[in-house]
């Protein structure tokens, strides 16, 4: 597809997706919308770390609950602005991961991604017996009238959500691209592709991966916060669970692991697919729809274990 | 804390560990074959205890009457998953490999959901119940007649894959595949046998469990977590080595409950998982 | 020019120990600057070791390593890359899902942070290789020879002092032969150093200045191609007592 065609067809989606909250006015498509943005921009900062970097971890909800807890708890005690605060969650979070990558990068494979899994288990034991920060009953997001950008909070509509929301998601985009032309993004490849070779070329291996699990968890923290300042309530089992890790990876797994433009695609499909069964089978509809997801990861990995952008990919170089 | 407490944790977490072991068994066989980690062993045990329970509530069959009939279901099962999924990804990349199976454990414990509902079931006054007094010690003889059972799983295991031919082949299989199908083995065969005995383990497992467990949708959960520790423990691939594993497991468990806080036994657990594979990443008696 | 420039890479007694199995025991000898050093030796001699030492995927129990006058036996790999030893691989090792450009851009980011800059300089690389032609495709769509002449130009890309070779040879068919080994003369006639694992007599005595052999984790002999090659140390080891005269 020649570029002239391509950016002016990202441009005209770009003036869609702005103009989408102006024309659409019910709260239920824009929080559909919200969730999509935010469960993409969640999986693009797992594709970063998974995808680009070949580490497979099964523990990045950490990240997110960091990002919660860290701007709400602030707000509650210290009055702290969100913004602020999501500032204080993304340092924290990057602080967390670079503690938590130097021990569980020395692993490899498999015993890698169940070491991701232990951590996130135990950050999640810890976060349930934690009293002051809420136990196991959560922390309520202190509500504050009347809306404002400088309290993050709206109350009267979603729109400025819906905007923050498709903000985060671009920002993750631009972090990608901005990634995949630099010696990071090349570095980053290299080592998925054979650590020692990398090694062998100059790379300092653990330091890159580092890297990239330090901006694979900042960006999942601002998600975080975002969702508490969205929600206005949090618990552990909502923003720390190992579910929740394993849904991100999903969302990317089935667009497209590795591709800028598989995790928008994973979520795209995956989270309207949640709703749609939720409304459908009512009260069961939590198990149907996670029914239909492990079919379709299952499929996936069996078919392409590029996701759908791989798929696409086969289909364009066959008929171009 | 006084020493009868201690040694009560001790006894139980001994009792569990072998349970933790038959069921980390059946894992590390898999992996020694074909590298690929069952993400979805803990809703196999879940489908065992299932199935014990509807053998129980509807056929009126005691878990251990039931028991043969489970581990046969759970064998045809394993074998269907291999040729129904495990075959296709056997030369994928890891990361397939990993939701293949993962996509799996999603899909059965929603299956399970939605054909159950996520009420707890128990069997109820099962042939063996009660308790043994031994020494102050209390032994409740469901869970002791689980360890015993699956300490007689295992050693069947161990006779299995070092006694008999078929065993040996799998083993063979497990160290040089190419050099055991150049034997005139059938490694495709042989794969679909480790899955089948994988799965019987579990089968056993789970018919143990169901005696004294509650049974939920989710329960395979917890158990897989623990069995993936136990494996990593022992050095994935080392089947023998997964007893002993299992019951360091089982008293660390126990005894994390005891002098931590009950809430902490399982991330102790992990936490130990993190520190012996950083300490010594082949496990404590891995090939790797 | 043979033996008697400078000193670059000095190896120093060194010894590694695989528990009961010694794979190189007091290991010594020189490169200079712009020579040749072939190493030779039957299978299980322990050269695949040495180069893991030298190159920091493996730690000398005992001896040292020295490049330049720096002692590298207990550096990391990248730390010794970046140094200016550079090394390919007996058992290939592609980045399969990248291009044969970006592989080569690997290696020139070592010394640029520009992906233009590295574009250039791999794209050279390439050129220098033969490899130009095949620049978009996939690492893994090539053939044995092509990927040999992937793998040299990455680690040429990242400007080395000293490129230690694991096999020029091994695995590649017959007619692609004399142009890898004309390649690794080129590049030889350039003024880098090299050190190179071949098993083929014919290549290695024709193209080394001097040749290190090797048997059961020792060096046996040492010197110009035609002196190592009627050792009867070396005849032994390779063809057994009976072929000594």
């Amino acid at each position: 597809m020649p570029r002239g065609l391509c950016g002016a067809g990202l441009a005209v989606a770009l003036a869609l997706l702005v103009a989408f909250p102006l024309v659409v006015t019910r709260p239920f498509p824009r929080h559909v919308m919200i969730t999509i943005f935010l469960y993409a921009m969640l999986a693009q900062a797992w594709n970063l770390l998974a995808g680009y970097c070949g580490q497979i971890s099964l523990g990045n909800a950490v990240f997110f609950g960091t990002g919660a807890y860290t701007s709400t708890l602030l707000l509650r005690h210290l009055d702290l602005s969100p913004w602020a605060g999501m500032l204080a969650g993304v340092i924290l979070a990057v602080l967390l991961s670079q503690a938590i990558g130097y021990p569980v990068f020395r692993l490899r494979g498999h015993y890698f991604a169940i070491a991701t899994i232990a951590v996130g288990e135990i950050v999640g034991t810890l976060m349930i017996n934690w009293d002051w920060a809420g136990g196991a009953r959560g922390l309520f997001v202190p509500i504050k009238r009347p809306d404002s950008w400088l309290n993050f909070q709206f109350h009267e509509s979603k729109q400025n959500y819906y905007y923050v929301a498709l903000a985060l998601l671009l920002l993750a985009l631009w972090i990608t691209v901005r990634v995949e032309r630099s010696r990071l993004g090349y570095y980053l490849r290299a080592i998925r592709e054979d650590q020692d070779a990398a090694a062998s070329l100059g790379i300092p291996v653990a330091a890159y991966k580092q890297r990239a699990m330090g901006l694979s968890a900042g960006l999942t923290a601002l998600g975080g916060t975002f969702y508490a300042q969205y929600i206005l309530f949090i618990d552990p089992e909502s923003v720390f669970p190992t579910a929740l890790s394993i849904l991100i990876c999903l969302v990317a797994v089935l667009g497209g692991v590795g591709t800028l433009w598989g995790p928008l695609v994973g979520a795209a499909i995956l989270i309207p697919l949640g709703e749609w069964t939720r409304i459908s089978f009512g009260g069961s509809g939590k198990a149907v729809d996670l029914l239909v997801y492990g079919a379709l990861i299952m499929l996936v990995s069996v078919i392409q274990p590029g996701g759908i952008m791989a798929l696409a990919r086969r289909g364009r170089r066959r008929t171009g | 804390m006084s020493v009868e407490v201690v040694l009560q944790g001790l006894v139980s977490g001994l009792l569990m560990g072998f349970v933790y072991a038959l069921i980390a068994a059946g894992l590390s066989l898999i992996f020694g074959l074909m590298e690929i980690v069952n993400f979805a062993h803990g809703e196999f045990l879940m489908l065992a205890m299932f199935a014990t329970f509807w053998a129980w509530a509807l056929g009126r069959l005691d878990p251990l009457v039931s028991l043969p009939i489970t581990v046969g279901l759970l064998f045809l099962f394993g074998l269907a998953v291999y040729h129904g999924l495990i075959r296709w990804i056997l030369g994928a990349p890891m990361l397939a490999q990993i939701f293949a199976t993962f996509g799996l454990a999603i899909f059965l414990r929603a299956a399970a959901q939605a054909l159950w509902g996520v009420d707890f079931k128990l069997v109820k006054r099962p042939l063996v119940d009660g308790r043994l007094n031994v020494e102050g010690v209390f032994i409740g003889l469901p869970q002791l007649a689980a360890s015993v059972g699956a300490l007689a799983a295992f050693g069947f295991l161990y006779w299995f894959i070092t006694r008999t031919e078929t065993g040996l082949a799998l083993q063979a299989t497990a160290q040089d595949r190419q050099a055991a199908s150049l034997m005139g083995i059938d490694t495709q065969r042989m794969f679909a046998l480790g899955w089948g005995i994988g799965a019987a383990c579990v089968g056993a497992a789970g018919a143990l469990l169901a005696m004294f467990f509650y049974i939920f949708p989710e329960v395979g959960a917890t158990f897989a977590l623990l069995a993936y520790v136990t494996v990593a423990l022992g050095g994935f691939g080392n089947v023998p080595a997964t007893l002993a594993a299992g019951v360091v497991v089982g008293i660390v468990e126990v005894l994390a409950g005891l002098l931590i806080a009950p809430a902490f036994k399982y991330a102790v657990v992990f936490a130990l998982y993190l520190v012996v594979v950083l300490w010594r990443p082949q496990g404590l008696f891995g090939r790797f | 020019m043979m033996g008697e420039g400078r000193t670059l890479l000095e190896v120093r007694g060194v010894t590694k120990r695989f528990g009961g199995l010694v794979a190189n025991h007091d290991i010594s000898f020189r490169v200079a600057a712009g020579e040749l050093v072939g190493v030779i030796g039957p299978n299980g001699a322990g050269k695949s070791t040495l180069f893991d030492l030298l190159t920091g995927f493996q730690t000398a129990d005992a001896g040292e390593v020295m490049l330049d006058g720096q002692s590298i036996t207990r550096l990391r790999p990248d730390e010794i890359s970046r140094l200016g030893v550079a090394r390919t691989f007996q058992k290939l090792k592609p980045f399969a899902q990248m291009t044969v450009l970006e592989n080569v851009m690997v290696g020139a980011f070592q010394k640029t942070t520009d992906p233009a800059q590295a574009r250039r300089e791999a794209l050279a690389a390439l050129e220098r290789v033969g490899l130009a032609d095949r620049a978009q495709a996939h690492a893994q769509v090539l053939s044995t020879g092509q990927r040999k002449r992937l793998e040299l130009a990455r680690a040429l890309a990242t400007r080395p002092r000293l490129l230690l070779m694991d096999e020029v040879t091994g695995g590649v068919d017959l007619r692609s032969i004399p142009g890898l080994v004309a390649l690794v003369r080129e590049v030889s006639a350039g003024g880098m150093a090299l050190v190179v694992i071949e098993h083929n007599m014919g290549v290695i005595m024709d193209i080394s200045h001097r040749i290190v052999a090797l048997n059961l984790g020792e060096v046996i002999a040492e010197g110009p191609p035609a002196a190592v090659g009627r050792d009867p140390r070396v005849v032994e080891a390779y063809l057994g007592q009976a072929y000594v005269r």
